[in-house]
Order: C-alpha cells, then structure tokens, then sequence
C-alpha cells in the first residue's frame, strides 16, 4: 500500500513539475520575445541596419515574384547592376523563406500583416524558440533544472540580444535557434541513438547551412567532438548513429556546392537559357543524389548550395575544401573504429591483436601518403589555402594587415574585454563553475558542452560578430553551475536546519532526512530525471558538507545578486543599448528628446522626386539601405563582391571635381549621397570613413596615395590639411557651404574649423539636403553645361581678341 | 502665354455666338454679381443672379453654361434660390443640376437648374451659384528657382457667360496679396486692396466674352492629392478606423536648379516661399490611435491638438515640398463608433463625411471604401453628389467569406466635398459572437487534440520486439525505481536505530531504545516483504539481466548490514543492562562498528551504480 502511495505521488508529482515547468518556459519564451520589443516601444516597427533592409528586400520580392527556393534564381538578375551582389549564389535563404513562410501562413489565415511588421518580429519569435531549443539542449547535458535556468539565462543575454531585437532582421535571428537546435538533436541523438532524431539532426542542420554562415562552426565542432570520444575511448553506436547521417550530409553538400560553382562560372559565360537548362538538370541530379545519400528533403539540399556569404569572392574554395577534408577524415576514422570494435567482437584476442598491428602499419603508410598529397595541394595554392576571413580567423591580425576592406568592418576586428562584460556579463564569471561541474560526472554530452565553451571562446576572441556563438554556450554552463550551485546551497541550508533542530551532529541522519525533503521539493519543481536520482545528488553533497548554514544563506543570497546584476545589466542592454534602430536617432537635450530623422528624409526624397532608373552612387555603407527605402539603383553596396568597383568609387570620392565628375559620369551616376555629421555632431559620418575610402581606391589605383591626404601622418580636415584633402570630392560635397551655417564652420565631430571654407562646385549642384544636414544629395550637372560653357568662352575669347593685336591672325570675325 | 492665347482666341469666337439670340431669352438677368476668389489654388466662383421672367411662358429651368476648360475643372456647384438682403437672407436647399445639350446652342457645357415651382410671367427670383474650380491657375513661369516667388495667371471674361441678356453686372476678384503682376484693364477697372473690380456694365447682350487675364503672385501652396484612398472600416466592437492614404504632389511652378537647405533655413518666406511645410487635417472630436507614416517608418514630425468639437493633426511631410516635388504617406485615426453610426428602421447606417479633412487640398482621384462587418446585408448607398459605386471584399481578421466594401470613388474632389453621406445595412448583432466562438472552439478543438495525442498509443506494431522490450524496460526501470526506495528507507531505519542507540547513551533509557528496536524491526520486515516481488520480477525480466546481479548484491550486502546492525545494536542494549562502562561498550562494538561502515559504504556506492542505470 505504501508503495502505491508513494508511486501515486509521485506520479503526480511529476505531472506537476511537468506543468510547472512548462509554464516556466512559456514565459521564458514570453520575455525572450518581449524583452526584444524596446525598439519598437521605444522607436517603432522598422527594420535596422543595413543588412537587414537587404533581406527584406530580398523577401518581398521573394514573395512578389516567386515563392519558395528557386526564387533564388530569379532574383539573381535583381540586384546584379552593375555588380552587386549574386542573389542566386551568394544569399542564405533560410530566414527569407523562414519569414515569406510565416507571412504566407498568416495570410492564409486571414491575419493581414505587412511582410515588414513578420520580418520586424522574426528575430524575437524566434528567440523564444531558441531559449526552447537551450532548454531541451541543458536539459539533456544536465538536467531540467539546469536547463530552465540557461533558457532563462539565454532568454536575456545582451549578445544575442544585440543581434536580434525587432527589427533586426538578420541572417543570425534565426541562426541562433537552428544551431542550437541542431546541437540539441545531436546530444539527444547521442544519448538516444534513436534514428529518429539523427534524421531530425540531419534536417535541422540542413537549415541552419541554409540560414547562416556560422554553420562551419557545425561542421568543425560535431567531428572534434566525435574525435574526442573516440580518442578518450567513449565510442558507441550511439555515437556512429550521431555522427553518420550528418557526415553524410556534409559531403552531398560539398557535391552540390562545387558543381554549382562550376555551374555559375559557365552560366555567366555561356548563353543565359541553355545554362540554365543545364543547371536545371544537374540540380535535379544533385539533389536526387542527395536525397539518396543523406534521406533527406530535397529541397533543403538544394538550398545548402547557396553558401558564401558577404564578400564571397574572399571565401575561397580552400575553406571549404579544408572543412570537407576534416569531415571525410573523421568520417573514416568513425569508420574504422566501428570496424575495430567489430572485428573485436568476432575474433580472438590474439587474433585481433595481429590484425591490429597489421592494420595500423598499413594504415600509417597510407596517412602519410594522403598527408603528402594534402600538403603538397594547399602549398600550391597562392594564399597557402587559406582565404582571407579564414585566415583572420586563425591570425586576427591579418586582415588589418593585407585586405583593407575585411578590415573596415566593424565586426570584424577582435573584440575587446569590456565587451565581453557588455555582452555575456555575470555569465563570464559562470562558466568556469560550469565547466567544473560537466565534469561532475563527465558524460558525452557534457563533454561535448565543454568543447563547445571552448572552441567558441577562442573564435570569439577573434572576431567581435562570433561573440554571438559564445552567447549560448556561455549560458548553457552558467545555467549549469547556478543550478548545481542552488542545489548545492540549498542542500546545506535544509541540512543545517535540521542540524538545528534535531541537535544531532551525525551526518547520516541529516543526509537522510534531507533526501526525502530534496525528493519531495524537487519533484515539485522539476522533472522525472532528477527525481530518479536524488540519492546521486546527496552522495555528491555530502561530500561538500562543510559549509555552516550562515555561510550558506550568504551564499544564495550573493547567488541571486549576481542573477539580478545580471537581469538589470540585460535590460539596460536591451533598452538603451542595443535597441536604436540606425536609421532613426534620438538626442537628449534640455528641450527634450529630439529625433534625427534625416536617412529616411533623404531615401523617401530620392524615392519620390528622381526618375525611377536614376542611378545613386555613395559609399558601400549606404547601398542596402538606398536599394530598400528610396528605390533606386546604387554603384556599390554593402555586399558588391567586386573590390576593384568599390575602389573606383572610392577613387572618385578621394578625387577632384573634375575626374570625380568624369568617374561618375562614366558610371551612368545621377545622383551622389554624401553623410555628413558636422553640423549636428553625428559621429559615423562620410568624413570620418573617408581614409577606407582612400585606403581601398588606393589599393586598386595606385595614384591614390594615403599620405597625400595626410599632414605629418594625422588625418585632420582643419587649414593644416594637406591640398588634396581640401580638394577631393568627399571634402567638397561635405562642407558645400558650410561656413555659412556659422559664419566660421566648426565641425562638430571633428571639433574645429574646416579648413577650405569658401568654394564653388563646379561639377555637381546641390539638389538635397536632409533637415540637420546628415544627408546631403547632389546632382552631377549635365555634359550640355561645359559645351556652352566652352563656346562661350571661345566667344569671349574672340571677343576679347577683337581690341588685341592677335584680332589680325583670326580666320574669322565674327563681329564683321 | 501660348496656351493662354490659345483659349483666348477660343474666348474670341464665343463672342460671336452673340448673333445667336435665342429660346431662352424670354428671361433676362436683371442684377447680377461675380466674386471670384483667387486666394488659394482652388478657384471659388460665387454668382447671385436676379432673374425676371420677360416672357410668355412660365420657365422652370434656368441655363447655365460654362466654357470647357472651366467645365472639365468643375469640381462642385451649388444653385440655391436666396431670398432677402444682409441679415435676413436664407436660402433654399439645393437645386437640382443637370447637364443639358441643347440643340443649336454654341458648344458649351450646359447645366440646367430646375426650380422647384415653374417663374411664372413677370415673376423674378435670386438664385445663388457657388462653382468651384480646381487647375484653373496656370503658373507662369512654369519653372522657378527656390528664390522666386510664384507667379500663376488666370483668366476668365469680365462679362457673365450666360444666354440671357444682363442688364447689371459686375465682377469681384479676391487675390491672395494686395499685388498683381499685370491685369486686363477694360473700362470700369479699379484696383483696390488685394481685389479687382470689375463693372458696373449695363445691358450685356448673351455670350459676351471680353477676356480678362490676371497675372499674380499665389505664394500658396498648390498641395494635389493625385490619389487618395480612405479606409472605414466599421467594427461593431466600438471602433471605425479611418485610414487614409495620399499621393501628394505640389502642383505648382517646378523648382528649377538647386535646392539649399540652407537659404531655405535662413530665409524660409523669400527662399521656399510657396514651399509646403504643413497640412493641417481637421478629424472629428474624439479621434485617437491617430498615426503618419509612409512606407519606410514612422514620421515623427506631427502634432496633435484637440477639443471638444475637433481634433487637429498637423503633419509635416519628410522634407519642404517645393513645386514639382511628390511624396506618398499614411495618416490612420479610430473613431468612437456610437458617434458614426446609429440605427433607424431596422437599419443601421454609418454617418460619416466623405472628403479628406485636409484644409486647401484639390483630390483628382478619391476611393473611399467603406469596409462593413463580415454578415452585411441589404447595403445601399446615400449620397449628397454623383460618385461611382462598386463592390468588392476584404479579407481580414478571422473572416471566412470575407468583408463587404463599398467603393465610392470619385474625380476631382475639393473641400467642399466634405459632406456627410450614409452606408445603409442591416447587420445581426449575434454576428459579433461569431469571431470569439471560432476563437473558443479553435483552441478547444486543439487541446482536445492535445489530450487525445498525449493518450493515444500511436504505436503501429503492437507485438513488434522493440515495442514490448521498450514496455519491459519501463516496468524495469519502475522496479529498480521502488527498490531504490525501500533500500534508502531501510537506510533511513538504520539511522534511526543508530540515533536511539544515541539517545540511550545520552538519557540511559534502555526502555524507549528496545521500543525503537521493535519498531525497526517491524518496518524492516515489512521493506523485505515488499522486496521480494520486486526481486523475484527484476530476476524474471529479461531486461534486467545485466542489473540483477547489482541488485542481489545489493541486497546481500545489506542483509548483512542490516545483520551487523542488528547486533550492534543488541550489543549495546546487552551492555547497558549490564551496565558496563561506555569505554567497554566501545571496544565491544568497535569491530562491528568497523563492518558496518565499510558495509555502508558499499552499499551506498552500488546504490550509486544502480542510480547511474
């Protein structure tokens, strides 16, 4: 009867914390969304960046011409003038269609929704589905409890918060979830070795190769932990089942990907139709080839073919040969070993034995040969086989070294350590605990979260943007140790409460008695798993019984501090940090708040008031956003993979009136979009990006110099500068009569006087400027002007000609 | 000055159309008096005619033409018959208007006004022609620079265009500043103020056209909404939600050359003086949820202020829009609905004013759509002017058939447009339970889904092995679970025996410890009754096979743990009723106090071990 009851309890029990917890990660999820939402509260539903204007043009049109993935080959003639980027070839589709499919269900359930507000609110949906997605993954590494603590944890951190607030509508928004996903159903499979589950790890990782470019990181981290397992002996089935079908995957995509490479190298040769036949041929193949291969969807493989992301031509074939090279070697080292251990269990030991030496000899003889090879292919490639964010990913100083344009990427620089405060906060104190406590016993899957800590912390350190592949693991291990470090407390303060009222100072009374308080206590709070082992969880703790019960409650105490700092650093982060929408910007002043709206002033005037085919030429920076907003076709924007055309357009800007005018003019340019900050102190200005701009036309046309622009080495814009400064176009266009606003012009990012304050444009007319003068849009005069300009001086000239002594020499007067 | 020209020689022709005397002229215009209001872009003509009936017969409509350039820009015109002077003159409803062909007449375009009751012999009323003319305003030149001002050219006769012979009349016209560029100066001209005048010129023959051109300066802005869709839609819940979209240009002289924000900052009413800055839109009292925007964001430079008889939203576009220059926007508003729409015989009907609230704004296109409630019937239409009406639906929020809307759309609209009209429908209050009901049922329908799939076994082979060794493995696992417990509970009487044991070395009650020890016992053999069909399942379940050896020797161990406690325990008691010293009792123990921790220790960790499976 006892046990009946008992079983009865317990079942309810159960049900309860499974309700419990349900509810708790539902409002996890409820906060990941809305903590997302100051942007919108506190600005409005638009979409940020530049990046992200991109992807909604991509999904609108997407969703105007044709639906689903052989939109890509439609759009590729979209964005192609003159050389943008190569939808077909360079594009992710996995948050376009992720988003154009929620659009497209909503719709159909009649719930009417501008294809802007589903993109806006894309990134915070699906962060709840990615503190879900920690949840379960925590949960397999250590349990439940661990698990709603890095949900939580994750729901909030600023990290991944900059990344997806509403309205940012990047390729990371949904990236996130699908790594984590992906990474979930790879330790479940593991720990399962169901089928099931390898088919769903498949499926999930063929969406995240389709969402970001992050997924090398996949690619790389699952081998190294198969790897790991094989060389600490931990090899199981259930690891071959893990690993296999992913394996497999990786290899159909490499398969897919370089034909289509080859296949785009013809199609932009050869005559566009039968290319494209051709290529429609080959991609049914292929992906027929990669359903069998991988049993997968199809259409999801073929996706994965679009792969290269911003700056493809930089992402070399090497990276990819590398990652396929690292995958078919573990593949067959996988392999093997399930071999070895089959042959182990047919033969005898001596038997086997003899094999093995047989085996390793001949296996040796060939590694090395393969070695060779290897070594002798990637050392006949010029950059040694690395491509250029590879290599900076390896040496973070290469980039700023040898390619100016990587460099001049924010993003892309390494991270500094305040921003490692700013964005994982309390957790960087965390993580240690929980790496300690994965050891605590150390299973596959815990062992897979410590590599996974480890290799992200190195990767972040290199580039700021993989800050945002530490962010969940950083939480996975801090969720870790808060709830062992909970547990742990909260052990010894029962422990010590009953110490004080029983009086009894023999340890095993006390751990008894709290057995049963713990088992009743947590089976409220979380689930099954840890209800089965209480007795582990008291075996571990008494061990740690050392504490006094004052030491402890200071210990929970400081615990849920550190949780609040946490709580309070994150909502600041996401309210005042990370959630200003670029194109808007707010000043605080005694006045009140005052808005900078000048960007979209500027887009909705070029949308509105020039001819539709009109032609915008500005610095990459602005290229998505004019594209998006005004409409209008651009010269360069932030994705042209031609380096030598964003260095002609630094050319022109870094030249003088004339041979800017004549550069543009060649460009069929209408109109030039300069950003200035001077008048009302915007820092991120044309002004202040200008030496890239001299940099990268320099790189490419030599007889742009750096240092002409430069006065003893300082850049500076004052009298000191140096003539070419005072005459190039960008110095032109940006203080256009300046010095009228006044009488002096002070610049107010550069806090002094400009130096060439009073001058004429010759070339170009002023047809825009924004209300603060941010931005500023001038027309390139026609060619007709110079003509009459020319005979007008002609005629002056024999006019003046008449009253000189040369009058005789004229062949005709055109006065007699 | 060709298209002028051209139109004025057109005038030219006209006048000889003055041989024609014919039908109509039994009536004669005895006063009459022209205002032309020239003080914005919208052109205002308001004509009071004294009619006398000079004929035989009775007249019952009276004519007027107007030339087609004017004609094709007639936005609105309204006749009324006036009576009385100064304060005591009211006026009648409007009349009706057609437009008329009649035969042998110049090619004009003809409005009849049929009066109510027949002007009989000698009878003689005042009627009151309000006409108002959109384009009538040619700017000249049709380029400036941002530093000019803006000059427009009008022109029209200082005679009355009428078929009637006029005996009296003069002409007023009202320009927006007390300057003109150039004016016709015809016999009878003064200019006064900001007004020129026109007459008195008597006895006019019909279709007199002495063509006047006046040349100003209309600094106004020329703000064309070249399409305008407005959006009600009504919601029974207590909201109509107006949203209305424009297509503005500024259809004034083109700004030719640059444009310089800063000339335009510095000297904003020399240089940018016909620019348009703002639009002032009057919305009814109690508006609220009022937003601008456009199709890239929020535009954050608005301004609301309200009473109680209106609400007026200022919106500024994105940027001072010069002449020739465009822009698109949004402004959205909800209503209160009991303000909108009341009921009468079973109907409802919605009140609610058609033109757009924009002050001085001419709409070349409007659709005003009224977007009823899903279940509408019986729809019909009241309104005070002309306006093509079609049909269509609209998918929204939780509907299945879709909305009906009704579609007005009309050319050409000013602000006198601003008129009331009524949608007509019947709709079913019940309806409105509808969306919530679907709601309800919906989520039910899904969680009973939820509860069927949670308790339904979808496992296709019943008998397959996997499904049975899965089912097996669970019962496992239950067992090992149960077993788990009773043996954490024989270890928690083993405690308890030890505390007793304590307690008897602290108080000396050998009593209460023996008690204690009966107790244990009886528990102890309850756990082991309770074991054994545990045991003997875990050892008959073939997939217990690699646990079952743990277990026994769990068991096993703790047997003989508990064997050794026992004795202990006995040992103790023994001694105390010896009443042996305590240091004795230690050394008697202590062997067996060895065992039983090195046994305690084993068996917590096989506990372990068996936890870990």
């Amino acid at each position: 009867m006892a046990t009946q009851e008992t079983s009865q309890s317990a079942t309810f029990r159960h049900a309860f914390g499974n309700v419990l917890s349900f509810a708790v990660l539902l409002l996890i999820g409820v906060m990941a969304f809305s903590i997302r939402l100051f942007s919108v509260i506190k600005y409005e539903s638009v979409i940020h960046e530049f990046d992200p204007y991109f992807n909604y043009r991509v999904t609108q049109v997407r969703l105007v011409f044709v639906y689903g993935i052989f939109a890509n080959s439609f759009l590729r003639d979209q964005f192609v003038y003159p050389l943008g980027r190569v939808i077909g070839g360079t594009v992710y589709p996995g948050l376009t269609l992720t988003a154009g499919t929620l659009w497209r269900i909503l719709n159909s359930m009649n719930i009417p929704l501008s294809v802007e507000t589903v993109c806006v609110f894309t990134a915070p949906v699906f962060s709840a589905f990615a503190s879900l997605a920690t949840y379960l993954l925590t949960k397999e590494i250590k349990g439940a409890g661990a698990g709603l603590t890095a949900a939580a944890l994750l729901a909030m951190v600023p990290s991944y918060i900059s990344r997806s607030v509403a309205g940012s509508y990047d390729n990371e928004a949904v990236a996130i979830f699908a790594l984590i996903f992906t990474f979930y159903l790879y330790i479940k499979t593991l720990n399962t070795g169901s089928l099931f589950y390898a088919t769903l790890n498949a499926i999930a990782y063929f969406y995240m190769v389709c969402s970001w470019g992050g997924y090398t990181f996949i690619i790389n981290l699952i081998p190294m932990h198969v790897l790991l397992c094989i060389v600490t002996g931990r090899y199981s089935p259930r690891l071959y089942i893990a690993y296999a079908p992913l394996s497999l995957n990786v290899v159909s995509i490499r398969m897919l990907n370089i034909t289509f490479r080859r296949e785009k190298a013809a199609s932009s040769q050869a005559s566009s139709l039968i290319s494209e036949v051709k290529l429609g041929i080959v991609r049914v193949v292929m992906v027929v080839l990669g359903t069998l291969l991988a049993a997968l969807v199809p259409v999801v493989g073929f996706n994965a073919v679009m792969t290269s992301e911003h700056f493809a031509s930089f992402l070399g074939h090497a990276a990819n040969l590398q990652m396929s090279f690292s995958n078919s070697v573990v593949f067959i080292i996988i392999h093997v070993v399930a071999l070895v251990y089959y042959i182990k269990g047919i033969l005898s030991p001596q038997m086997f034995k003899v094999a093995v030496t047989l085996v390793v000899s001949v296996g040796m003889v060939v590694c090395f040969a393969v070695l060779a090879v290897l070594i002798a292919l990637v050392a006949s490639s010029p950059t040694k086989g690395w491509s250029g964010r590879s290599l900076s990913l390896l040496d973070p100083t290469y980039a700023s070294k040898y390619i100016p344009i990587i460099a001049s990427v924010s993003e892309h620089q390494p991270p500094t350590w305040p921003s490692y405060f700013m964005d994982i906060n309390v957790l960087a104190f965390l993580v240690p605990a929980g790496i300690i406590a994965c050891f605590f016993p150390l299973s596959d899957a815990s062992s897979f979260a410590v590599l996974y800590i480890v290799t992200s912390v190195y990767f972040s350190g290199v580039m700021v943007r993989l800050m945002l592949v530490l962010a969940p693991a950083a939480c996975i291990m801090s969720g870790i140790a808060l709830s062992e470090a909970f547990d742990a407390e909260n052990f010894l303060i029962k422990a010590g409460d009953t110490t004080k009222v029983t009086q009894n100072d023999v340890k095993h009374e006390k751990s008894e008695d709290t057995i049963k308080e713990r088992s009743s206590r947590k089976s409220k709070k979380k689930d099954k798993e840890n209800i089965e082992r209480p007795s582990l969880v008291s075996q571990v703790e008494k061990r740690l019984l050392v504490l006094p019960l004052e030491t402890s409650v200071i210990a929970v105490f400081l615990l849920v501090l550190l949780g609040a700092f946490y709580v309070v650093h994150c909502v600041w982060a996401a309210a005042e940090a990370y959630s200003a929408p670029s194109i808007v910007l707010t000043s605080r002043s005694h006045d009140g708040l005052h808005v900078f709206d000048d960007f979209r002033e500027a887009y909705a005037w070029l949308s509105h008031n020039t001819e539709v085919d009109d032609k915008v030429a500005s610095w990459w920076d602005y290229g998505y956003q004019t594209t998006a907003m005004a409409n209008r076709t651009v010269i360069v924007d932030n994705n042209t993979w031609n380096n030598t055309h964003i260095a002609t357009v630094g050319t022109a800007m870094s030249s003088p009136e004339k041979a800017a005018w004549d550069i543009f003019n060649s460009l069929d340019v209408k109109y030039v979009l300069v950003v200035f900050g001077g008048l009302v102190g915007y820092p991120s200005d044309d002004i202040n990006k200008f030496l890239w701009m001299v940099r990268i036309g320099g790189g490419v046309f030599p007889h742009i110099k750096e240092p002409d622009y430069l006065r003893d080495g300082q850049y500076r814009i004052d009298s000191q500068a140096t003539p070419t400064m005072l005459n190039c176009l960008m110095y032109k266009l940006s203080y256009f009569r300046f010095v009228e606003t006044d009488g002096r012009g002070f610049d107010r990012v550069r806090n002094t006087e400009i130096g060439k304050k009073h001058f004429k444009l010759t070339h170009f007319e002023e047809v825009f400027t924004t209300h603060h003068w941010m931005v500023r849009i001038y027309k390139l005069k026609s060619p007709r002007n110079r003509i009459r300009g020319k005979t007008k001086k002609s005629k002056s000239k024999s006019g003046t000609s008449t009253s000189s002594k040369r009058s005789g020499t004229r062949k005709k007067n055109p006065w007699q | 000055m060709n298209r002028l020209r051209r139109d004025l020689s057109l005038l030219f022709i006209f006048g000889f159309f003055t041989l024609f005397s014919n039908v109509c002229s039994d009536l004669v215009i005895s006063k009459l008096d022209r205002q032309i209001d020239l003080s914005s872009q919208i052109v205002r003509f308001t004509t009071s005619l004294k009619l006398e009936n000079n004929g035989v017969e009775a007249v019952s409509k009276v004519l007027l033409p107007y030339p087609e350039n004017q004609a094709k820009n007639l936005a609105f015109l309204l006749v009324t018959i006036t009576e009385g002077k100064g304060k005591t003159k009211t006026s009648s409803d409007r009349l009706p208007v057609d437009v008329i062909h009649p035969e042998g007449m110049p090619s004009l375009t003809w409005y009849a006004v049929s009066l109510p009751k027949e002007l009989s012999k000698g009878g003689s009323l005042t009627l009151e022609v309000k006409a108002v003319f959109t384009h009538l305003l040619t700017p000249f030149p049709e380029k400036i620079t941002q530093a000019d001002a803006q000059l427009v050219a009008f022109q029209d006769s200082a005679h009355y265009l009428s078929p009637y012979a006029v005996k009296v009349q003069s002409l007023t016209v009202k320009l927006p500043e007390p300057k003109v560029e150039s004016y016709t100066k015809l016999e009878n001209t003064k200019f006064s103020g900001s007004e020129i005048k026109y007459g008195p010129y008597e006895n006019i023959p019909p279709f007199s056209l002495p063509t006047i051109i006046v040349h100003f300066a209309n600094n106004k802005p020329f703000s064309v909404a070249q399409e305008l869709v407005r959006e009600i839609e009504v919601s029974h819940w207590g909201n109509v939600q107006v949203t209305e979209n424009y297509n503005l240009i500024h259809a004034g002289a083109e700004l030719k050359g640059e444009f310089s924000r800063l000339d335009y900052e510095e000297r904003p009413h020399v240089r940018g003086a016909s620019a348009l800055r703002s639009l002032v839109a009057r919305l009814p009292a109690r508006a609220h949820s009022i937003y601008y925007r456009d199709e890239i964001g929020n535009i954050s430079t608005s301004n609301v202020y309200s009473d109680s008889v209106k609400t007026l939203l200022e919106i500024e576009p994105r940027y001072p829009m010069f002449g020739g220059w465009r822009t698109a926007f949004t402004i959205g508003y909800g209503l209160p609905l009991q303000d909108f729409l009341f009921k009468s015989e079973g109907k409802r009907f919605l009140d609610i004013t058609f033109g757009c609230p924009m002050n001085d704004m001419v709409i070349e296109n409007i659709y005003v759509k009224v977007v009823l409630p899903e279940g509408s019937k019986d729809i019909s239409v009241v309104a005070p002017f002309p306006s093509k009406e079609t049909r269509e639906a609209k998918l929204s929020h939780l509907d299945i058939a879709g909305r009906p809307v009704v579609v007005l759309e009309k050319k050409n609209v000013v602000p006198e447009h601003n008129q009331n009209f009524q949608v007509y429908y019947r709709f079913s209050s019940l309806s409105l339970l509808r969306e919530p009901l679907m709601l309800v049922f919906g989520f039910l329908l899904f969680f009973v889904a939820c509860i069927a799939y949670v308790h339904a076994d979808l496992t296709i082979s019943k008998s397959s092995s996997s499904y049975i060794a899965k089912l097996q493995w669970d019962e496992v696992q239950t067992a090992i679970q149960q077993f788990q417990n009773i043996m954490n509970r024989v270890l928690v009487i083993h405690n308890k025996l030890d505390a007793s044991l304590r307690d008897l070395s602290r108080t000396g009650d050998v009593q209460a410890c023996k008690a204690a020890r009966k107790t244990a016992d009886a528990f102890l053999k309850e756990l082991t009754k309770e074991l054994k069909p545990l045991l003997s399942f875990l050892q008959s379940s073939p997939q217990a096979l690699h646990i079952v050896a743990k277990v026994e020797e769990l068991v096993v161990k703790e047997k003989e743990l508990q064997e050794k406690v026992m004795l202990k325990h006995s040992m103790v008691v023994d001694s105390y009723e010896k009443k042996s010293g305590g240091k004795d009792i230690d050394n008697r123990i202590a062997a067996v106090q060895q065992k039983i921790t090195l046994l305690r220790q084993e068996v917590d960790d096989l506990l372990e071990v068996i936890d870990e499976i």
